[in-house]
């Protein structure tokens, strides 16, 4: 079944081809544009920690655009990039044409639509509770939900086009993380049966189901395609993946409430949080050694090619943001971090050194293939350095910075003392999201390139093959 | 075809019945839950406050549950399932870049320092990152009949006319102020002993002793003598924010105790009456000062405020005799 991932797409008509080449391209390039946007205003975000006079007025206000920069993230960018890169592997990965260009571009509207009318609801100060990510009003949260429901049909139709009984694993991933997905938001969005408390259940549930059923089966979905496809050798071991697939699946949804350990949820669901946060080890581990296997002894590859680089980075961002995790649920631990920068650093960590990173190499690894064109090394080295550099800057500052905010706390200083001992940290949050921020125009030159402008020569790692067949 | 309905149904079906189980139930369950003791709906008015506060995403930085950590007493005591009955949308938050509001309205009860801050926070905490919230207040040439004047620090005062609050700084300002926590029932304290069995830190919330700021150390020695470090730490903690840490407080809107005539009574009775009971409308130099002090009595132990009131009796060039925490104990015996 391996062979599939090379698999030739014969039966697939030129015709249908550019419907999905085209899909994939508008996918990726709406995505760049509320990356951009989403992180420039998480660097304004950045600013107003230091300058919080900079930027005044209600529209301007921190409370404001923060959630617009994490829904926009999220929703805009992340997502949509994502089920962009999850057509294309679909298709491709089942041997068969797209089920529906249309579904397609109709979801792409909605997902765009509901990212639109909800930054503007935020702006207006229509926030739905400061809930984390279910911020935006409920009828815009449904538009969502539609999006989502379109794209589970439309994969599901195109999976079951496959021209072979099996069903490749990044499919299992894709498929599985969009139903899941709908469980979630439908979860989220019900008003019935969460009132007080029992909306602080919901949201343990909500905010982590939300990242971790989501972004994670969809990310892992792309590495199980796009390492393969780049290495030219089969993932290290199927058996493994599918593991990992169900440990994930039972494991995490019960994990939620460890972002409210030391409140008055019950003291069951607060342990139950913390023992299955452990057992996460073994998806994680699992699935981030069967990826680093699939690698292992391509060092001359990897080097040469930024698209696995991208990816190697995003698989060690998933191995040590989610072992991360784990060690922030003991209370022993929380204690320290919990409500500090430490968390700030922790969610940069894993959607931006895994999930962002990797998009990004998905995106490098399968857009090329799709339209025929190339970024230029130049374009991508600087995208990679700048990204790379930028959140690590990012997430050391914030991680040193909230364990002393935490300590402060501990040591019984004033609480102003917090704030002032921060400072300096929050200077190189700004330093690090400047340089992330500036990769992030970068890539939309690559994406540029690749969709509708003028391609470069030869990708590096074909020329490095080249290479070695002379030799 | 098979396969497909397998892995798709099989796990959606896995999903949805660990999300009934780890959202849904526990969502219907705990939506049950009676209001504690004294725990009331808000008025129309600090209701409307709290959706200024949503609106405006005042819960990114400032949390509202205090945890049953010692570091957390500064905030008030743990907060209990009871408390949450009228609170939707739950604001417990994420993030402390700013301090803890479940009991804000206890420990800062003047509106006057309320307005202040809400307009520039840095007029009245110059260390504060809170951004302003100056478009929640109008402008007015004069203050029309009746309306609440916010009194500005020349810097931050608009160069003509005077500064009143909108409607939803109102509102805002009253939600804060609604925002005490009621005492604990038996019931309450009972069900927390059973569930905080293994928590760090003291198992029984320990609302009146506990003390604001603490270096670990949970019973400081009652007669610990003057320690001018702690003293200050204090004063940042507790007394800064509107008597200011130069001692110089605001100009018609929170006294000096820099000279104050009471901090350099040799007779310290009424300075420590004011730190345990509070004040309102006090006359110093007379400057009639309207807005109220809380009282400390609960909220600090008599070694903690006499650590105080030695600081504020040392500092900024004033020599009055400094206090024991017997002393304090002793005021503190009298009946107001």
């Amino acid at each position: 079944m391996q062979t599939r991932v090379s698999a030739q797409h014969s039966v697939v008509s030129d015709q249908d081809d550019r419907a999905l080449v085209s899909v994939f391209a508008a996918y990726v390039a709406t995505a760049t544009f509320w990356l951009l946007f989403a992180t420039g205003i998480g660097l304004l975000l950045a600013f107003k920690f230091g300058a919080p006079d900079f930027g005044p007025g209600a529209w301007l206000t921190f409370g404001r655009l923060r959630p617009i920069h994490i829904n926009d993230t999220f929703y805009g960018f992340a997502s949509i990039a994502l089920v962009g890169v999850s057509y294309y592997v679909a298709a491709r990965s089942s041997g068969a044409k797209l089920y529906s260009a249309r579904l397609a571009w109709i979801g792409l509207v909605l997902f765009n639509l509901a990212a639109v009318l909800g930054t503007v609801a935020l702006d207006l100060g229509y926030n739905d509770g400061n809930l984390e990510y279910r911020e935006w009003p409920w009828p815009v949260r449904l538009i969502f939900l539609a999006a989502l429901a379109v794209t589970a049909w439309n994969l599901i139709g195109t999976v079951a086009r496959r021209n072979s009984e099996d069903i490749y694993l990044s499919n299992w991933y894709i498929i599985g993380g969009v139903l899941w997905t709908c469980i979630i938001a439908t979860v989220g969005v019900l008003p019935w049966y969460q009132y007080g408390l029992g909306q602080v259940a919901v949201s343990g549930f909500y905010m982590h189901n939300a990242v971790g059923l989501w972004f994670t089966p969809l990310a892992l979905g792309i590495f199980y395609y796009a390492l393969p496809k780049l290495l030219s050798r089969p993932i290290y071991s199927y058996a493994l993946g599918v593991f990992a697939f169900w440990t994930n699946l039972v494991f995490y949804p019960i994990i939620g409430s460890h972002h409210f350990l030391f409140s008055p949820l019950p003291w069951w669901l607060q342990t139950t949080a913390i023992v299955f946060s452990v057992a996460m080890l073994v998806p994680v581990w699992g699935g981030s050694a069967n990826y680093l296997l699939t690698m292992r002894g391509r060092t001359r590859d990897m080097v040469h090619s930024y698209p696995l680089m991208f990816i190697f980075v995003g698989v060690m961002g998933y191995l040590l943001g989610s072992t991360q995790g784990t060690l922030e649920a003991f209370r022993s631990l929380q204690e320290i971090w919990h409500l500090t920068n430490f968390t700030v650093g922790h969610s940069h960590l894993t959607m931006y050194g895994f999930v962002t990173f990797a998009v990004w190499g998905g995106i490098y690894a399968c857009l090329p293939l799709a339209t025929g064109k190339h970024p230029g090394t130049l374009g991508l080295a600087m995208h990679f350095w700048m990204a790379l550099v930028g959140s690590s800057i990012y997430v050391i500052a914030l991680s040193i910075g909230g364990t002393i905010q935490g300590l402060d706390w501990i040591h019984g200083l004033p609480f102003i003392q917090s704030v002032i001992d921060m400072q300096s940290y929050y200077v190189w949050r700004g330093v690090g999201g400047t340089l992330m921020f500036l990769s992030h125009i970068v890539f939309a030159w690559n994406v540029w390139r690749m969709c509708y402008g003028r391609s470069a020569e030869v990708p590096p790692l074909e020329a490095l093959r080249a290479e070695e067949a002379v030799a | 075809m098979n396969k497909l309905v397998l892995i798709v149904g099989g796990s959606t079906l896995v999903y949805a019945c660990l999300a009934v189980m780890m959202a849904i139930l526990p969502g219907i369950e705990l939506s049950k839950i009676p209001a504690g003791p004294n725990v009331v709906p808000l008025t129309p008015l600090q209701a409307e406050g709290r959706d200024v506060y949503v609106a405006n995403g005042c819960s990114y930085c400032h949390t509202q549950q205090v945890r049953p950590l010692q570091q957390d007493k500064v905030f008030g005591r743990p907060s209990m399932a009871g408390d949450f009955k009228y609170q939707t949308p739950e604001l417990l938050g994420s993030e402390r870049t700013g301090p803890d509001l479940t009991n804000i309205g206890v420990r800062q009860p003047s509106a006057v320092w309320q307005y202040l801050h809400l307009y520039n926070p840095r007029a009245v905490v110059p260390a504060s990152i809170m951004p302003a919230f100056s478009w929640l207040f109008d402008v007015v040439p004069a203050a029309p009949a009746g309306a609440t004047v916010v009194s500005l620090p020349k810097a931050y005062a608009p160069a003509q006319g005077v500064v009143v609050p909108t409607h939803a700084a109102e509102a805002l300002i009253a939600y804060l102020a609604s925002l005490k926590q009621p005492a604990l029932s038996a019931a309450d304290v009972a069900r927390s002993a059973g569930s905080m069995a293994a928590m760090p830190g003291p198992a029984a919330p320990a609302t009146a002793a506990a003390t604001t700021v603490n270096a670990g150390a949970p019973t400081p020695a009652a007669d610990a003598t003057y320690d001018p470090a702690k003293g200050e730490a204090l004063f940042t903690a507790n007394c800064a924010s509107c008597h200011q840490a130069t001692g110089e407080g605001l100009p018609g809107a929170f006294p000096p105790l820099k000279g104050n005539a009471a901090v350099n009574d040799d007779d310290a009775t009424q300075h420590m009456q004011v730190v345990l009971r509070g004040a309102h409308d006090l006359v110093i130099d007379g400057v009639k000062y309207g807005s109220p002090m809380p009282p400390f009595a609960d909220m600090l132990s008599d070694a903690d405020i006499a650590n105080i009131i030695d600081y504020e009796r040392g500092a900024w060039g004033n020599h009055g005799k400094p206090v024991t925490a017997a002393d304090v104990a002793a005021e503190r015996a009298k009946t107001p």
